[in-house]
């Protein structure tokens, strides 16, 4: 991509540019996202501070701040902490985020390494193929593996040719193993890509250069390339992080057991099958806050990353 | 090129000098790196093409193989794609939705691109921020806001097809305005300048110049506006007001927890082929108008990381 052009703010053309014209553009976008973005999300705040009618348990939401009741809030959080019914969902969801973003990362990270620096004249058909499955329906994704892993598909089929099992494993009764596996699968393309782009744009002089100082192979990618890829690891991981903590279609579709359930499918547990919307969206407050506070801690680790980089630069 | 070839050992090595040439060479190809990645791309394709040749299983099962059928697509007179109501009708809404959404969400998206790319008076900071924040935004929390700003506020609108529609743009401008907004960047001001100096009015220079410049990155913009529509489940289940406003992924969703039938892999199948179409289609758009502006393969790499970055 080219690199943005900078020039004195007006002084280049006065008459051109009418004060009025870019913003009136800006208009119908930005007044939709208000519309349809941050008024909703003041919706949901409203009910989650808001009160339950006591005869028909519909949400009352409370539109003035001032009024505000706190009491679901407090229930929610109560209910996420140790020893609340919503603990051991909380912390599932973070062990199998946790865990599917480090799997995702191994995997991914030789991947695109590979990918930027060593395909060749593969690149080009390699990198077509690691863009497809973003091309294919996430429900697609999850259909071939469900197919694949009933009792008679051809996992199972394969595990028992190969003897590995004697028996067909029931991998879609609410295994956690099988909901990490398809988080990883679901997730990891995202994850290639930002990776991919960060690694592609090391100039190879600065690997060299290493080398040439005397660096092992090793050492060279401890401290040239991973550092400078350290933006790529960020925004992939942030990229897939933000998606999964809210995920709860992925646990549904390969386990469809409260053994695996994850806050996403307490959410829509709350909305969708139980009596108190309230509740949810106090939950959904209590995510969305969450995964602020995880967006903060990428911008200011991208911001460290960025000037340890420039350090490197410099040297 | 010249250090791999210096760093390589010279020709008739030992096996053994190779291997650590090999591994003392940066450039070499570390064949555990060969064996991961193309294990990976089998592992992420092979399933779903697993799944599309069980579309076309002469049987009910879609684990184990018969024969060769386009039963599941038109041949059943009951449970196929093309005689299941049910089926027809989701592969209709999806179509509806996506269609909808890119004749909307696109121009808004454009113009929003436009204004704030250029605009950097009072105010134009605070947009920027609302628009990028959809984007990190989980979908769920998107799909909670939409449903309850609908049965608490805007009590007029219900849920059903025009709030999903609603729901699609709202998440789809943002992807229009990232991917614009790349373009807008790689071409510079110098154009609009020069259209001024000619005596250009700055509208006649937006329409005459500068639109004709993004067509590349309005026609990927609406490609991914299609697919992401297309591939969305949340937002669509969450506005969804039962049966009749199901889409492709909410069928696929709910048949597979239910006991599915292959004509679920042909319906997902022809959604497929056709989200990859159209995909195809914008990317050689991007590609036919930007040739020679940058270098090779650099085309596809702009196309593939303006998806969701």
């Amino acid at each position: 991509m080219g690199t943005p052009t900078s020039w004195p703010e007006a002084a280049a053309s006065p008459t051109v540019y009418r004060r009025w014209l870019w913003p009136s553009l800006s208009l119908p976008g930005v007044l939709w996202l208000i519309v349809l973005f941050v008024v909703p999300f003041y919706a949901v705040l409203a009910v989650s501070l808001g009160t339950v009618d006591p005869i028909l348990f519909q949400p009352v939401p409370i539109w003035n701040p001032l009024e505000w009741n706190v009491g679901w809030l407090q229930e929610a959080l109560q209910r996420l902490a140790p020893g609340g019914i919503w603990f051991d969902v909380g912390i599932r969801t973070i062990v199998y985020v946790v865990l599917s973003l480090a799997l995702c990362l191994l995997i991914g990270y030789p991947v695109a390494y590979y990918t930027a620096r060593h395909a060749g004249r593969w690149k080009g058909l390699i990198l077509i193929l690691i863009i497809l499955p973003l091309w294919i329906s996430y429900m697609m994704r999850m259909l071939a593996w469900v197919n694949l892993l009933q009792a008679d598909g051809y996992i199972n089929r394969f595990l028992m040719f190969t003897h590995v099992l004697s028996q067909p494993r029931d991998w879609l009764g609410g295994s956690s193993s099988t909901v990490i596996f398809a988080l990883v699968y679901g997730y990891i393309p995202y994850l290639i890509l930002p990776l991919f782009a960060s690694l592609d744009r090391i100039e190879r002089s600065h690997v060299e250069a290493a080398r040439d100082l005397g660096a092992s192979p090793w050492s060279a990618f401890r401290t040239v390339t991973l550092p400078l890829s350290k933006t790529g690891i960020l925004g992939g991981a942030v990229l897939i992080t933000l998606p999964m903590f809210g995920d709860y279609y992925t646990p549904n579709i390969v386990s469809m057991s409260p053994k695996t359930s994850m806050i996403g499918n307490q959410i829509d547990l709350y909305f969708h099958g139980g009596p108190q919307p309230t509740l949810g969206a106090a939950l959904t407050i209590i995510l969305a806050v969450f995964l602020t506070f995880l967006m903060a801690y990428y911008m200011w680790s991208i911001h460290r990353a960025q000037r340890d980089v420039g350090s490197v630069g410099a040297l | 090129m010249t250090t791999v070839a210096e760093q390589r050992p010279a020709a008739g090595f030992s096996t053994s000098a190779r291997i650590r040439g090999w591994l003392r060479n940066p450039w070499g190809k570390p064949r555990f790196l060969v064996l991961i990645t193309w294990a990976y791309i089998l592992w992420s394709i092979v399933p779903v093409l697993i799944a599309v040749q069980f579309s076309f299983n002469a049987t009910r099962s879609r684990t184990v193989w018969d024969s060769f059928s386009t039963r599941w697509y038109w041949g059943d007179p009951v449970d196929s794609v093309w005689h299941d109501p049910t089926l027809r009708h989701a592969l209709v809404q999806t179509f509806k939705l996506a269609g909808a959404d890119v004749l909307i969400a696109v121009p808004i998206g454009v113009l929003l691109a436009l204004g704030l790319a250029r605009w950097h008076g009072r105010g134009s900071g605070a947009s920027n921020f609302i628009m990028l924040f959809p984007l990190v935004t989980p979908e769920i929390v998107m799909g909670v806001s939409l449903l309850l700003v609908f049965s608490e506020l805007f009590t007029f609108i219900h849920t059903g097809t025009f709030a999903q529609i609603l729901g699609h743009i709202t998440f789809s401008i943002s992807f229009v305005v990232v991917i614009v907004r790349g373009r807008l960047f790689s071409i510079g001001r110098q154009y609009e300048e020069a259209a001024a100096d000619l005596g250009a009015s700055p509208f006649v220079a937006l329409t005459r110049v500068l639109l004709p410049l993004l067509t590349p990155a309005i026609v990927a913009a609406a490609a991914v506006v299609f697919a992401i529509s297309a591939d969305d489940f949340v937002i669509s289940q969450w506005l969804s007001s039962g049966g009749g406003t199901d889409t492709v992924p909410i069928r696929i969703y709910s048949a597979t927890r239910a006991a599915p039938l292959p004509s679920v892999n042909a319906i997902a199948t022809i959604m497929m082929v056709t989200t990859l179409l159209i995909v195809t289609l914008g990317f050689l758009t991007w590609r036919a108008f930007t040739r020679g502006e940058s270098k090779a393969g650099t085309a596809a790499e702009d196309f593939g990381t303006a998806f969701r970055l």
